[in-house]
């Protein structure tokens, strides 16, 4: 890996992850994750938001026992290690699904739509899932 | 300009595939370049070989493969996805104890990496999905 970020010539660039989808019921959420723990490695500015039913991704308490499927939540913990620190939540998603910042599992900071559109504007790579 | 292109949704279920390929012929049509497509979720199975839709109907996979040898448009499925939803080469197949491999001419299977570098080394990354 050392020898593929040398090869990117010390560019950095901005990249959102975007994660729209809910963390069970479709493989998306998953499936971003995997993208933003190998793209760690090539030390971009990352950040990832979370909109719409996204923000069920950082629900604290998942419980997928009754659905066969593998838990995954902790790995947004992990995050931190990995240095992908910027996590932005949607205030309009989370008020509509009656959470607040207490239900996540992680920090996050709130950021009204007008705030995230600035923020999508400013990157370079918008990846959306 | 120089395009990176991702594709995160299966053939003939999604219109992405489609789309993507029009997009991408354009582009070369017009002179950019595309310097690579990457197939991720149920996107990599437009790399199956053993694709066979009706005769009257397009053939997406043919089409890609295509695309690679006339424009040498470099097309990367994604490791990960591929194995849960079994698309392997010759390589994989022997790695997972697999009888048969179905990857189609022109693709190739690899990292996740991949998607990362095109983001970083193309002007865009345009995707096609949901």
């Amino acid at each position: 890996m050392a020898d593929e970020m040398m090869e990117e010539g010390g560019v950095i660039k901005k990249m959102m992850y975007v994660n729209r989808t809910a963390p069970y019921g479709t493989v998306y959420a998953l499936e971003a994750l995997e993208v933003v723990l190998i793209g760690a490695a090539f030390e971009q500015d990352v950040c990832m938001v979370f909109i719409d039913d996204g923000v069920y991704q950082l629900k604290k308490d998942q419980d997928t026992d009754g659905i066969g499927m593998k838990n995954f939540s902790k790995t947004y913990r992990a995050l931190e290690m990995y240095d992908v620190e910027k996590l932005y939540v949607d205030k309009q998603s989370l008020e509509e699904r009656g959470l607040t910042e207490d239900d996540l599992l992680v920090d996050v900071e709130i950021k009204t739509t007008d705030e995230l559109t600035a923020l999508m504007e400013e990157q370079e790579v918008v990846m959306s899932f | 300009m120089k395009f990176g292109i991702m594709v995160s949704e299966g053939p003939y279920t999604h219109q992405a595939a489609d789309t993507a390929y029009q997009f991408a012929k354009s582009a070369i049509d017009k002179g950019h370049e595309v310097m690579r497509i990457f197939f991720y979720h149920d996107g990599v199975n437009n790399g199956t070989r053993l694709t066979t839709p009706p005769q009257d109907d397009r053939h997406i996979v043919n089409r890609w493969s295509e695309l690679a040898e006339k424009h040498n448009v470099d097309l990367v499925i994604c490791v990960a996805a591929a194995q849960r939803r079994g698309i392997a080469d010759a390589d994989e197949a022997k790695r997972n104890g697999k009888d048969a491999d179905n990857i189609a001419p022109g693709f190739r299977i690899s990292g996740l990496g991949q998607l990362i570098e095109a983001g970083i080394q193309c002007d865009r990354l345009v995707t096609f999905g949901d």
